[in-house]
């Protein structure tokens, strides 16, 4: 139950033995809105006016096994999306470090970085927005292979052809132009650009988000079968408990740039442990045809410009005590595999549980 | 049994475009009883939204509502006047639309948007008007109503600006609320929010609700009665429990079965194979038979919506058991 320092292990023992595919140690991603002029002439005359800092992530340590389907959850505004991005390199950290197969990116060799950067790719949630309205199927997906060498222009008509054969699309129907497909089509467009320069390691975020049901489901079996033909690894971003918990071999749960419980995907959904968790999953969409009594978590998320002290979660949480506003709860392991970041796991005899 | 709040028989809205006739809502029936949830499910383009903007008469040119009766307290609205039907909208009927960022007007008030609703439709002082809508907003469960009031939309989080626009919806004590997606942009716990308080406010003002939305799950908490919408037509009437838990459409059983919460964990998930027509000439025939697995021959005539037990109906030639 306790850790004597659970920063140090958490990362480690999380997945067990098997190697990290990547690793995030105590990464944080801070914006900072940089002062005005009129703010920056008010300080000279002793305004003492601050700089606004969001910390979108803070201190997360995520480490990711190859072959794994990670489950990423969490409200808008949680810093799960930004996570994303900074696990596949596309927003540098400000804090902590990047790993890729045991090597910190930030100190490979340019090459090296390169190659490893080519690795790590990403499917974006919008399949209208993240397609470039004005190029050819065969230009959005056949341009990036030509451009890191993994084939000559002579080729990409045949390895374009070849690519969206892999994700059930007509390859006659490259010359065309990304409005001319349906919401369904374009995703995987979308999926087949991503594919092309050959990653291990796909984030998706909210990739199915944007779809309908029937359509959702016919992606989501694309991405299994993928990963199963090219031995991908996914980290899946999704607000979708449903599909989390459909795809996902361990699920990692973020409050306001926190991770509060990470675990693997049936104990999660059966046995949670922090209470936000708890509060998700009561309202996972169930199709049980039952007048049902929503039971609402109360108040929203605050904002993360003044996050709330100690943890985040507690102005909502019905377990609240007085230390939970002073003191944030580190992430420790509550049972094999499952690390929650709750003073009820350390206080004892707690009622209500 | 009183006589329901509304009554839509065989409606059909057209539009009339360049490239030819596209059928949005074609042949669709249904009722909606006092303080009942209506589920219109439906995929993107099935036509369940057209049927919201038909009851509520917005439907713009090229588009037209070509026949059929709408009876809102058996008054048929499509007969009405232009300024006849003002007077019903926003009065009787009420909408919430999907995104209230696009319905508020971000440069007035919270107030000022509200009170305008109220004196449109009834003649009260300003100060009167000013109470009605604070109480509206307690209604909804925003906190410090009074001062919440003179905020502008921008000022508010997205799960509070749905509430407002519920709010207004609520002002003049509608018969009938017509919700499209309300809650398809919030977050989870947001949606448990908004739900929670729909389903109060249905008990206690006993206003019946056409709920559209593509999400299965919240029409299965939520609804009494569920319809689903395919290529313009109703597929599939009944209760809620009838239709999501036997459901005898193999349209819906597809949608169920495409559900990831109802597959096996790893399990592949039950799709259904293609996409959905284009409306745009839709030929004659079952529009689903390209993708049903229990199509036959005789599914190129159109079927007919036809009863098969107490309130539950079907248009197929080949229920499921």
């Amino acid at each position: 139950m306790s850790a004597a320092d659970p920063s140090m292990i958490a990362p480690r023992s999380i997945t067990g033995a098997q190697p990290a595919l990547i690793e995030l140690n105590g990464v944080s991603k801070r914006f900072v809105k940089p002062l005005d002029v009129a703010a920056r002439i008010g300080n000279v005359f002793g305004a003492a006016i601050a700089e606004e800092v969001v910390h979108a992530v803070d201190n997360v340590d995520l480490r990711i096994a190859e072959g794994e389907v990670v489950g990423l959850v969490g409200e808008s505004g949680c810093g799960k999306s930004t996570l994303g991005r900074v696990a596949v390199g596309l927003l540098a950290p400000s804090g902590g470090q990047r790993l890729w197969r045991g090597e910190p990116v930030e100190q490979m060799r340019a090459i090296s970085a390169r190659r490893a950067q080519l690795k790590m790719q990403m499917i974006f949630q919008d399949p209208y927005a993240s397609l470039n309205p004005r190029m050819r199927v065969i230009d959005i997906v056949g341009e990036a292979p030509v451009v890191h060498r993994l084939i000559s222009a002579k080729q990409q008509v045949e390895y374009v052809g070849l690519m969206l054969n892999k994700v059930g699309l007509d390859p006659t129907l490259m010359r065309r132009y990304p409005h001319q497909f349906s919401g369904g089509q374009r995703a995987r467009i979308g999926i087949a650009r991503t594919l092309a320069v050959k990653p291990e390691f796909i984030v998706c975020d909210e990739s199915v988000a944007a779809l309908d049901v029937s359509i959702q489901a016919q992606v989501l079996n694309l991405f299994m079968d993928l990963k199963a033909a090219l031995n991908l690894t996914y980290l899946f971003i999704s607000h979708d408990l449903g599909v989390v918990q459909y795809i996902a071999d361990r699920v990692v749960v973020m409050y306001l740039g926190r991770v509060v419980e990470s675990a693997p995907a049936a104990k999660l959904f059966n046995q949670p442990n922090h209470p936000y968790t708890k509060a998700l999953l009561a309202e996972i969409g169930r199709v049980e045809p039952k007048k049902r009594k929503f039971a609402p978590v109360v108040g929203e998320i605050p904002s993360p410009l003044h996050p709330p002290s100690g943890c985040h979660f507690h102005p909502r949480c019905p377990y609240a005590m007085p230390v939970c506003s002073e003191t944030s709860p580190a992430l420790i392991e509550v049972s094999t595999r499952q690390w929650s970041a709750c003073h009820l796991n350390t206080v004892s005899n707690t009622a209500g549980r | 049994m009183s006589e329901p709040v509304l009554r839509v028989e065989e409606l059909r809205t057209h539009f009339f475009t360049k490239a030819g006739v596209v059928k949005a809502v074609d042949d669709v029936s249904f009722i909606v009883n006092r303080g009942e949830v209506m589920g219109l499910v439906g995929e993107s383009g099935s036509g369940k939204s057209m049927t919201g903007y038909s009851l509520m008469g917005l439907i713009d040119p090229p588009g037209r509502i070509v026949g059929g009766r709408i009876l809102l307290d058996g008054i048929d609205v499509i007969k009405l006047s232009g300024e006849e039907m003002r007077q019903m909208r926003g009065n009787r009927v009420a909408m919430i639309f999907q995104d209230p960022m696009m319905t508020l007007n971000p440069v007035l008030r919270i107030d000022t948007q509200m009170i305008e609703a109220i004196v449109a439709h009834r003649k009260v002082s300003a100060g009167d008007a000013h109470a009605m809508a604070a109480a509206a907003l307690s209604k909804v469960g925003i906190p410090s109503p009074e001062e919440r009031l003179s905020a502008y939309p921008h000022q508010f989080s997205g799960g509070m600006r749905q509430r407002v626009a519920i709010a207004i919806a609520l002002l003049n004590k509608p018969d009938l609320i017509i919700a499209d997606e309300p809650t398809t942009a919030l977050d989870v716990t947001i949606q448990g929010q908004i739900l929670y308080e729909m389903q109060k406010l249905t008990r206690e003002t006993g206003a019946a609700v056409i709920w559209i939305t593509h999400d299965l799950s919240v029409v299965a908490g939520l609804a009494d009665q569920v319809s689903v919408m395919y290529a313009g037509r109703i597929v599939e009437q009944g209760t809620a429990e009838q239709v999501l838990g036997r459901p005898r459409h193999p349209y819906t059983r597809g949608l169920l079965d495409s559900v990831p919460a109802n597959n096996a964990r790893g399990a592949r998930l039950k799709q259904i194979p293609g996409m959905t027509p284009s409306l745009l000439d839709l030929p004659p025939g079952c529009p689903f038979r390209e993708r049903c697995s229990y199509a036959q021959s005789d599914c190129a005539r159109t079927p007919l919506m036809r009863p098969l037990t107490a309130g539950q109906s079907v248009r197929c030639h080949h229920p499921l058991a």
